[in-house]
């Protein structure tokens, strides 16, 4: 079965050890449980003689003895396997990308730090990473407690308010695009608290990068300028940025270049205008509970609206 | 016709003291759990200490030493009447029983009433930051248990001066009630080093 | 002797003499019991008149109120258990919403914990404990009484609470600072909070009744190399909820005091720390996973030794199996917080302890399987809900051994693996043992026979059932389905093993309700069972089904493990005790030597109306902290009055402290 989010398709060599041994614990584990009943079928259906002694007999006293010997000898392996795997997925290497990522009820805000002010990215709900080079994220929480997964590359790290230093280092070796989802129970919506990570070769990463760096798009169609004024003149600027307007609200996600985006609503919907239009006039019906409220729009104002939005590549 | 074997226990005595009794290991019992209690609040005390760099907090000031070093004074002083009611009780005589319960009762009457300063100078509210609320609920915990133990030993005090009292059992109770307060007393002492001088010291 | 005063009705023929002996006092008797039963009956039988409920201390009343308690919340938590798969049975379903869907899960998780995995685990208790240790009453019996009204009042309002919407929403771990005030306003947690101080004040007083019980009121004979390897398993899981549960205690406090008078344990902002909170709930909840285990391992040898015919294989290995579990229990809890990153030796040292736990229960599986070996096995639905507990359990311990591995939890933790592991080992290590040995004693507390074959297709159901469900939930973890979703989408394919999920849960629904109805009709209309009909070994079988209030007319006399496979009709018995008091037989806490009788006190209202103030007063709490100030004396007064002395003045003699001790072989020798 193919999964988007499967811990057993590692796309990363931290994933990719992990999977290693889960490999052998599984192939332990299973021949330990079949032995077991092995046992316990033979147990029952051996033949016995017809009076049945009440002493014990030295060939179970023997068997009993050394299948606890074994036991704990399987158990010594497994966790020498898995102390080398903890030490192999933990070793942090000297570059890599810094990424911060801020889990909030029920999104997650990313941002690519930089000492030029200028040059500082911050987006929603999607991580571009570049393939073969590590990256490490930093996990904070404004809220409550969120818990950062992607199983293709790496396994999860908890986002925990007033915790400094919570980092996850994995590196991709395919490329590809792989979701996320917070695995801490986080409250109302913790089930649509996804994301996605798509891991590019380097130079379309630096491309990326470059391109996101810039403000957003200047309107060019009529309709499109119809959707700017839309934007400036509903509530959406209390809350959301984009980059080169006057928007400036840091509560919602940055909307700088939106349509790059995949999903919209944490990887709830596809970004597709249809989509986008629904989210926008009735978030609150779609995804209850969430911080976005439901924007009654005309139909007049919400076309431009979504395609202005669409435009901001 | 069956051969039966019996033992007959009618001649065996209808109450016994310390371990052999039922009611020390209900005592036992109680004191595990409160000593868990107590044990987890004191860890959570180090715990939340750990994250601060100054303890107490900055702008907070440290808890008074004066009322809560009068009480280590009146706990100890009051083992003295408290070994003597056990040791009445468990040789079942009745009026010294009274005496030094009375006034073991009286002991732990006082420590209450010394206690109410001690919240008054502990120097921080609950509500303040999480050193506060620590600090609160450790010494709130004790006076809880103080108190519990106070109102136990005083209905126990009444039934000692009433008919109930010529009852063997009845001494049990005031013998496992004076084991108790050696673990009120017992608990005190950590409680007081960690709230009064793990702030100084640490 | 007096025993020789025989006394035979004059209006009845000699026939029906006995066969009352034959049901009421069964062969552990002397002659003269006919009186000795009525007196008995007169001192020990449960109150009577309009408010006799609420008066109640007889051992077998409250535990069997306690066992059906449990069973309510049990279905109710079923129930919703089942309203879950319903809205998981297929991606995007609207079935539940989300506000439902997390209320739903943490009711079902906060029940299932704290309304029945403990408390049936203490109700079989407490109705078995006593006819096991050969004692005619459980320690404390008001105790007891108060502890079931505790029980009893925290679901009730648990559930008064759900049904007004207000049910607890933030899961069963209620983890800071999603339940701080800011993000969880409203009662929703409080509810939860003082749940927690229901259901624990009742957990640690059954607890302490059991202890006092198994170490001071064992028949003589039974020294501690004796216990039935049940009352071990009851003995450390006692001791166990003595250490665990102050710790939720401690911290549901810490969580109530922030909600309701703003101190700051889980506020970062404030020097607090939600990790803290998470420290103190694992150091309870890791262990309330093996205080839930243990007794269903004692359970399993029970049936083991009964149905294999032979005693259980390494008796001592086992106990100590059960010691080393009870205390390496304690030292797993962080393995549950691999993911807030703890530094990483600490880890590694949690990550050996909690395989290392593996060993003690691979020892008493490998035990077992040796009983079977050796043994004639009986293939009664007792003993197949052993089979099917050993198949079930070894692969959630398995399970369990995966988890401890910090990369590999790391992947699976809060996934739907943890999910099948911990329904795993908790319906196969705890339930399954549960209804088996429920099947086992069940002639014993009705006096009727269960449908032997009901009994095999609810097995049959349950086993099928329960592995369908649970078992495709370890590939949905893997393939990235994490816990506690209302919906999914259907790109992530989780849609198909889901839907199987929940059609294994309706089969497994199937199969409880074929043995609850089993059950249910057996109470009334099976056939009539007789003293043993199992041939067990143990004490509770040396008296009649139903058991009389005392238990035993004349306490047995121990001198095997298994003192009824060793000559019963020569069991030895005590004499001498009162049938004018309630008087029971206090013995040494190692050897069981004879040593002091003890008066128990009969039924009274007064722990149900401390029970009323006590509960009020949480309740009350959930609006104004000062309903402490005003239930904590009127809670006083309650337990004063249910505490003072009812003796009748005797004249004018203090008792002397008797210093003689009793000569432990000393026997006479009745001729019948």
């Amino acid at each position: 079965m193919r999964g988007i989010q499967s811990a057993l398709e590692p796309a990363g060599v931290q994933a990719e050890q992990i999977a290693n041994l889960w490999t052998v614990f599984l192939i332990v584990t299973a021949i330990v449980y079949v032995v077991v009943m092995a046992f316990t079928i033979a147990a029952l259906l051996r033949r016995r003689p017809a009076i049945v002694s009440n002493a014990t007999s030295p060939a179970v006293r023997n068997t009993v003895s050394a299948a606890v010997g074994l036991t704990v000898l399987i158990l010594f392996g497994l966790l020498t396997a898995s102390i080398f795997t903890t030490r192999g997925i933990a070793s942090v290497p000297d570059r890599a990308i810094q990424i911060a990522v801020t889990g909030k009820q029920w999104w997650w805000q990313v941002e690519y730090d930089d000492a030029d002010k200028s040059k500082r990215i911050t987006t929603a709900n999607e991580i571009v990473i570049p393939v073969g080079v590590p990256v490490t994220v930093h996990l904070r929480s404004s809220d409550v407690i969120h818990s950062f997964w992607v199983p293709s590359l790496h396994g999860k790290r908890d986002l925990i308010p007033g915790k400094r230093g919570q980092t996850l280092t994995f590196r991709a070796d395919k490329p590809g695009v792989y979701r996320g989802q917070c695995a801490e129970f986080c409250g109302y919506q913790h089930a649509n608290m996804s994301l996605w990570v798509t891991a590019l070769p380097f130079a379309d990463y630096a491309r990326w990068i470059e391109a996101s760096r810039q403000p957003s798009r200047i309107p060019s169609t009529k309709t499109e300028r119809k959707g700017q004024d839309v934007f400036m003149s509903s509530p959406c600027p209390l809350c959301h940025t984009i980059q080169g307007t006057a928007a400036g609200g840091k509560t919602g996600p940055d909307l700088t270049h939106f349509a790059s985006r995949r999903s919209i609503a944490a990887a709830m919907f596809p970004n597709r205008p249809g989509f986008l239009g629904g989210w926008i006039v009735d978030a609150q019906h779609l995804k209850p509970g969430s911080q976005m409220p439901s924007i009654p729009l005309q139909e007049q104002e919400l076309q431009p609206l979504v395609t202005y939005l669409e435009s901001l590549k | 016709m069956i051969q039966r074997q019996t033992i007959d226990v009618a001649s065996l005595p209808d109450h016994a003291f310390g371990s052999r009794s039922i009611m020390w290991w209900a005592t036992m019992c109680i004191i595990a759990i409160e000593g868990s209690v107590f044990a987890i609040a004191i860890a959570s005390y180090f715990y939340l200490q750990g994250n601060e760099e100054a303890w107490p907090p900055p702008d907070t000031a440290l808890p008074g030493l004066f009322w809560p070093s009068i009480n280590v004074a009146i706990l100890l002083l009051s083992l003295i009447p408290n070994e003597l009611t056990k040791r009445a009780a468990e040789d079942m005589r009745l009026h010294d029983t009274r005496r030094w319960m009375t006034i073991a009762v009286l002991f732990a009457v006082a420590f209450v009433i010394v206690r109410c300063f001690e919240f008054t100078s502990l120097n921080v509210s609950w509500d303040s930051n999480a050193y506060g609320s620590v600090t609160w609920t450790l010494l709130g915990f004790h006076t809880v248990h103080l108190v519990t133990d106070l109102f136990d030993s005083l209905v126990l005090a009444v039934v000692m001066f009433t008919r109930h009292a010529e009852n063997s059992r009845r001494f049990v109770d005031v013998a496992e009630n004076a084991f108790y307060w050696y673990f009120v007393v017992l608990s005190w002492i950590p409680i007081y080093l960690v709230l009064y001088w793990v702030p100084r010291w640490l | 002797m007096s025993e020789h005063g025989a006394h035979v009705g004059d209006a009845k023929p000699l026939e029906e003499h006995l066969i009352k002996e034959e049901t009421k006092v069964g062969p552990y008797s002397l002659p003269g019991d006919e009186v000795r039963h009525e007196e008995l009956e007169k001192m020990w039988g449960p109150a009577k008149g309009p408010f006799r409920w609420f008066m109640q201390v007889d051992h077998h009343i409250l535990g069997k109120r306690f066992i059906i308690t449990a069973f309510i919340w049990f279905g109710l938590g079923g129930i919703l258990a089942a309203l879950m798969r319903l809205q998981l049975s297929r991606p995007d379903n609207h079935f539940l919403s989300a506000d439902q869907y997390n209320q739903i899960f943490t009711m079902h998780g906060v029940t299932m914990m704290f309304l029945f995995a403990v408390p049936i685990m203490e109700a079989v208790a407490v109705y078995m404990i006593p006819m096991l240790c050969g004692t005619r009453s459980l320690a404390f019996p008001r105790l007891n009484a108060y502890s079931y009204y505790m029980f009893l009042f925290g679901g009730i309002l648990l559930y008064v609470a759900f049904f007004l919407n207000t049910g607890p929403d933030t899961g069963w771990f209620t983890y800071p600072p999603l339940a701080n005030p800011e993000f969880a306003p409203g009662k929703r947690v409080d509810i939860w909070a003082q749940l927690v101080n229901f259901t624990e004040i009742s957990a640690l007083a059954v607890a302490v009744e059991i202890i006092a019980t198994i170490l001071k009121q064992r028949a003589p004979g039974m020294s501690i190399n004796r216990l039935p390897l049940y009352t071990w398993s009851m003995l450390i899981t006692s001791f166990m909820i003595v250490f665990a549960m102050p710790a939720v205690m401690t911290c549901s406090f810490y969580l109530a005091a922030d909600r309701l008078v703003g101190t700051h344990f889980f506020n970062p902002a404030e020097g607090g720390d939600p990790l803290l909170w998470q420290h103190l709930f694992w150091f309870f909840g890791h262990p309330e996973v093996y205080i839930i285990f243990i007794p269903a391992l004692g359970m399993v040898s029970q049936i083991v030794t009964a149905f294999t015919r032979r005693p259980v294989f390494g008796y001592t290995a086992m106990v100590l199996s059960q010691v080393a579990t009870g205390f390496i229990g304690f030292g797993l809890w962080v393995h549950h917080m691999f993911a807030t990153g703890i530094p990483a030796l600490g880890s590694s040292y949690f990550t050996a302890a909690s395989m290392m736990i593996a060993i003690p229960s691979g020892v008493q599986i490998f035990c077992w399987i040796a009983t079977i070996w050796m043994g004639k096995p009986v293939y009664k639905p007792p003993f197949m809900f052993v089979l099917g507990f050993i198949a079930i359990f070894v692969l959630g311990g398995l399970t369990g051994v995966m988890l401890a591995s910090i990369p590999l939890d790391l992947q699976i933790h809060d996934t739907m693996f943890v999910v099948a592991h911990l329904h795993y080992v908790l319906i196969g290590g705890a339930v399954f043992p549960l209804f088996g040995v429920l099947y086992y004693w069940f002639p014993k507390m009705t006096g009727r026979m269960q449908n032997d074959v009901a009994g095999h297709i609810s097995f049959v159901l349950m086993f099928i059932g329960f592995n369908l469900t649970f078992f495709p939930m370890h590939k949905l973890g893997l393939i990235g389905m994490t816990r506690r979703i209302y919906t999914y989408h259907p790109e992530t394919g989780w849609g198909p093993l889901n839907a199987l999920s929940s059609i294994g849960a309706l089969v497994l629904a199937m199969g409880v309700l074929v043995y609850v109805g089993n059950a249910a009709w057996s109470w009334k209309k099976g056939r009539i069972a007789g003293m043993n009909p199992f041939d067990g070994p143990t004490l509770e079988w040396a008296t009649s089904s139903p058991p009389p209030p005392y238990n035993f007319i004349h306490v047995p006399v121990v001198n095997s493990l298994e003192p009824l496979w060793h000559a019963p009709e020569h069991q030895p018995l005590v004499t001498g005790l009162s049938t004018q008091e309630k008087e029971v037989l206090i013995t040494r806490t190692f050897d069981a030597e004879p040593d002091h009788r003890y008066t128990l006190p009969t039924y009274t209202p007064w722990p149900f109306l401390a029970a009323v103030a006590t509960g009020s007063m949480f309740v009350g709490s959930l609006f104004t902290p000062w309903a402490f100030a005003i239930g904590l004396p009127i809670a006083g007064a309650m337990v004063t009055a249910w505490f003072w002395p009812t003796t009748a003045k005797k004249e004018g003699e203090l008792p002397g402290r008797s210093e003689r001790e009793f000569p432990a072989e000393q026997a006479s020798e009745v001729t019948t």
